[in-house]
Parts: C-alpha cells; sequence; structure tokens
C-alpha cells in the first residue's frame, strides 16, 4: 500500500513523457506540412509585455522576465525546427535604461545569468549548433555581462548551422550612428593612406589615382559597417503585447518586412502566433518576390 | 492629437479594378481621397501630413502606369487645389530623389513649394520618388563628406546630426507620431525608417480610396488609447 503514491507518481511522469512525446511529434509533423511552402530566412522579435504580465498574474516583476525567458527558449526551438535560419530578438534597448534603476539592475543581473547559462552543455546553443551574436553599444553595459557576451560570441563563432542575434544596448538609430562613424574613420585612414603614396608617385599618375579617390568616397557602404550586417534583412518581426511600433529596433533592415503584432503578451507567446506569422507570410511571399524581380 | 500624420496610400489599384475602373481612375481617385483627408486632419488639429505618394520602388512599374502617375502628381497644381492650400494656409513640400522626374513636373513642384513656403500652420509633404534607405544614405554620405572636409568630426555625429540631414528636416515634426497604412499589408515598404522610430502603427484594411472620415476617426482613437512608453516605464 505504501507503494502507491510512488507508483501513481511513476505512471503519472510515464504518462506526462508520452504526451510530450506525442506533441512532439505532432509538431514535427505539422513543422513538415508547413515547410511545403517557403520558409522565411530569418524571423525577428520584440519581446514585449514581461511586466504586464507579471502584474497580470500577480507576481512580482522580476518573474515576469523569467517567464519571459522560458516562451523564448520555446521560441527558439520552434524556429530552429522548422528550419529559420536567423533568428534576432529586441533583449535591451538603450531606451530602457532610463527605467528605474532598480529594475534595470535586475534585468542585467537576469541577463548575465542567462548569458553565461549559454555556454552549458545541455544549452540551446549546444543543441542546435547556434552561433551567437550580441549586436549593440556594448560599451554601455556592464564589465561583466560585456565579458559574458564576448566570451559566448567567441566560443560560438565556428557554429553555423542557425544563427541567434541578441540586441542588447541597442538602437537602430545608434547603430546608424556608428556606422557612419566608423565609414568617417575608413574614409579618412584612406585619404592619409593615398596621401602617403602621393608623395612619391609621378604627377601624371596623380590625376587619375584622384578621379579613383572621389569615386571611393562616393561610394561609403553604410551598410557594410552596420553591426547587423551579418545577417539577411528579417522577412517577419513579430512583436508581442499588442503594440505595433517599432520603438528603434532594426528601422534599417525592415524596410520590407512583414510586421505582426498578436495581442499575447511575451510569456503568453505560442506556437499558433509564430504560425500564423509564417502563413501570412507564405501568403504574401510570391507577390514580394515578383516585386523583387522587377527592381 | 497627433502632431503628424503619414500615410501610405495603398489600394488604389485593387480598388479600380474590384469598381470595375482603370488603374488611372484608381489612383485619380486616390489622389483627391488625399486632399479630402489632408483637409480633414488639419481640421482636426494635425500640423502635418506626410504621404508616400510615388515609392523609388515603384519605377520598376510599367511605364504607361508612370506616365499617369507623373501626370496626376503634375496635376495636384490644379486650381481646385490650390485654391484650398491658399485659403487653408497649408505649406506643401515634396521630398524624394527627384533625379527621374521629368523636368516639367520638377518645375511645377518648385513653383508650389515657393508659393506655399510662408504657411507655418499646416504642412503637406508629399513623397515622391522617395525610398527611406535613401533618405538615410543620402544623410549619412552628407555627413561623411563634411568629416572629409573637416566641417565636423567624427565623434561629433549623433542622431541629431542625422536627423538635421535627412529630408523630412523641412518640417518641425520630421517624425510621425501616427502612421496610417491601408488596405491591409503590414509593412513600412521602404517609407520613412528612421523617422519612424517610435511611430504607432495603424494597418487598415480598406483600399486606399475608401479611407474615408470615418476610417481615419478610428485611427485616430486607437491613437489616443494607446500608450506611449519610449522604452520607459511612464
Amino acid at each position: 500500500m505504501a507503494e502507491l503514491p510512488g507508483q501513481i507518481r511513476h505512471i503519472g511522469g510515464r504518462m506526462s513523457q508520452l504526451l510530450e512525446q506525442i506533441y512532439g511529434f505532432s509538431r514535427r509533423s505539422l513543422f513538415r506540412v508547413i515547410s511545403m511552402g517557403p520558409i522565411p530566412c530569418h524571423i525577428a522579435f520584440i519581446m514585449d509585455g514581461n511586466r504586464r504580465y507579471a502584474k497580470k498574474c500577480g507576481l512580482e516583476d522580476g518573474s515576469g522576465h523569467k517567464a519571459g525567458f522560458s516562451a523564448l527558449m520555446s521560441m527558439l526551438q520552434y524556429c530552429y525546427e522548422l528550419g529559420i535560419k536567423y533568428v534576432t530578438i529586441y533583449a535591451f534597448s538603450i531606451d530602457n535604461f532610463r527605467r528605474k534603476p532598480e529594475e534595470v539592475e535586475s534585468v542585467m543581473d537576469l541577463m548575465l545569468e542567462k548569458i553565461k547559462s549559454l555556454l552549458e552543455k545541455e544549452s540551446i546553443v549546444h543543441q542546435y549548433g547556434i552561433r551567437v551574436y550580441f549586436i549593440g553599444n556594448l560599451a554601455l553595459l556592464n564589465d561583466q555581462v560585456r565579458a559574458a557576451a564576448e566570451k559566448v560570441m567567441k566560443a560560438t563563432a565556428k557554429n553555423s548551422r542557425v544563427v541567434l542575434l541578441i540586441c542588447i544596448a541597442y538602437n537602430s538609430t545608434d547603430e546608424i550612428v556608428q556606422a557612419v562613424k566608423k565609414s568617417c574613420i575608413n574614409k579618412s585612414d584612406n585619404i592619409e593612406a593615398s596621401n602617403y603614396k602621393h608623395e612619391d608617385s609621378d604627377s601624371d599618375i596623380e590625376g587619375t589615382d584622384m578621379e579613383n579617390q572621389e569615386k571611393k568616397i562616393q561610394l561609403v557602404d553604410i551598410e557594410e559597417n552596420m553591426q547587423m550586417s551579418v545577417a539577411p534583412n528579417p522577412d517577419i518581426l513579430i512583436r508581442s503585447s499588442g503594440e505595433t511600433r517599432l520603438s528603434n529596433f532594426l528601422l534599417w533592415q525592415t524596410g520590407n518586412t512583414q510586421l505582426c503584432s498578436p495581442a499575447a503578451l511575451w510569456p503568453e507567446i505560442g506556437l499558433r502566433h509564430l504560425l500564423w506569422a509564417i502563413l501570412n507570410f507564405q501568403r504574401n511571399h510570391s507577390y514580394l518576390e515578383k516585386r523583387k524581380k522587377q527592381l | 492629437m497627433p502632431r503628424h500624420v503619414a500615410f501610405i496610400l495603398d489600394g488604389n489599384r485593387r480598388w479600380a479594378k474590384r469598381a470595375g475602373l482603370t488603374t488611372s481612375q484608381g489612383h485619380e481617385a486616390g489622389a483627391k481621397r488625399l486632399i479630402d483627408i489632408a483637409e480633414l486632419c488639419f481640421e482636426l488639429g494635425v500640423h502635418t501630413v506626410s504621404a508616400f505618394a510615388f515609392s523609388t520602388e515603384n519605377w520598376g512599374r510599367d511605364k504607361i502606369e508612370i506616365d499617369n502617375l507623373m501626370s496626376l502628381i503634375q496635376h495636384y497644381r490644379n486650381k481646385s487645389n490650390i485654391k484650398f492650400f491658399h485659403r487653408s494656409e497649408v505649406r506643401v513640400s515634396v521630398i524624394g530623389n527627384k533625379t527621374k522626374i521629368p523636368e516639367s513636373l520638377l518645375k511645377e513642384i518648385h513653383e508650389i513649394e515657393e508659393a506655399t513656403k510662408g504657411y507655418k500652420n499646416k504642412h503637406l509633404i508629399m513623397a515622391v520618388d522617395y525610398s527611406g534607405k535613401f533618405d538615410i544614405m543620402h544623410a549619412c554620405k552628407s555627413l561623411v563628406k563634411k568629416s572629409e572636409k573637416g566641417l565636423i568630426r567624427e565623434e561629433d555625429v549623433d542622431e541629431a546630426l542625422i536627423e538635421r540631414e535627412l529630408l523630412t528636416n523641412c518640417s518641425d515634426f520630421p517624425s510621425p507620431d501616427l502612421m496610417i497604412r491601408t488596405s491591409g499589408e503590414q509593412r513600412i515598404s521602404n517609407f520613412f525608417l528612421w523617422q519612424l522610430a517610435y511611430t504607432e502603427l495603424f494597418f487598415s484594411p480598406v483600399f486606399w480610396p475608401d479611407f474615408d472620415k470615418d476610417k481615419l476617426l478610428e485611427a485616430l482613437a486607437s491613437y489616443q488609447s494607446r500608450e506611449r512608453r519610449f522604452g520607459c516605464r511612464v
């Protein structure tokens, strides 16, 4: 008789394992069907609504972000299972630094914990062979978070199956400003280098060289110097919690991106929202491909 | 009330097809609708109305349609519109690349900009041959050139400096508070990119020529119900 509760627990455990396997199998079958249509190469997420979720469930503030992290892990799993190669997430905006110091600190502590966990053997990074990039003005982060981020980038640099871009201390307008500054520095380096060459060259050749230099100046490629140039532009941008705005995220890159704004708060985001976004993408895909060819 | 409302005028061709009309009739209906909606916005207290009249990407359309569109834009400077601009004291600006636009149209554009440049309280910005990427690129190139000439230092480059070089620098309110796109498509399609950083987006399922006062009020009501946080807690 004393064994019964243990037996029940054992059976309960087996049941939930079985249910999970059935669910996993159904999910993968569904993905095989969806994959018969075009699959986006890159999806970006604005993970909005953690705090409102915590308030709604009567939890303390930090728990919303923790629940948000679980939702993120599920989303990444679905995306990579579906064959989506690039996933970008808006983890922390430069504007978010203006929140209450206690909140910023608690978010930074959570980020540090989660960034470190990416290096563990059982983490999703190893499961899917993810290359991780941290995109943003990393100088604005505290030393520990920045060091952890750089460690993860170095450790995953050889992975090539799928890519995760984590935008942290990021603003699109800041990304563009940094790209312009780099271009200015590159140009002044180029000018110095060619001035140095001219000191030794023939005056005949000088004329042509100056012309080429002018051309180079005209061909300033801001795009090359953008941090997000490691990935193609997103095909879909999903912002949770029903807000329909970009909040200074990937402005340059989302000119032709399909925007989705499900009402669910980020911790409530699920497979159905992702599938809905992809089905809409598939619906518009042939029209967009035709337009691209016209350009 | 938003100070600057931007519109992506999408759906003219589909509206015309559904009504059994030609594409050019669709665009004409769309052009008229723009004036009506702009007038309504100004009456409601909006300062700046901007409209994505023609995108750089639209040059890929067939020649007949492009000719129609250019002629439509030229005829914006018709008697009744001119009367409206002066009566309501609306400043008109046209922003965009302008290198491929016919000379005659450029002349008309210049004339109307000159004629209305003194008006301060209402501003209609038409984006013709405009691309958000081109706008940012041209602003960045301009800054790189200035840095080469020693007019600015590389460390001076910041967001405000870039914003001053964008084509929307003709406006007191370069960043729209609300952007409305009709016809149900949920994309920016390379309209304002930098300027839409914090703009509330509203996607309406109706085609542009059907976007009337009720639909506009619906969009404005939605805008007013939103909580704009700009990244911080309010």
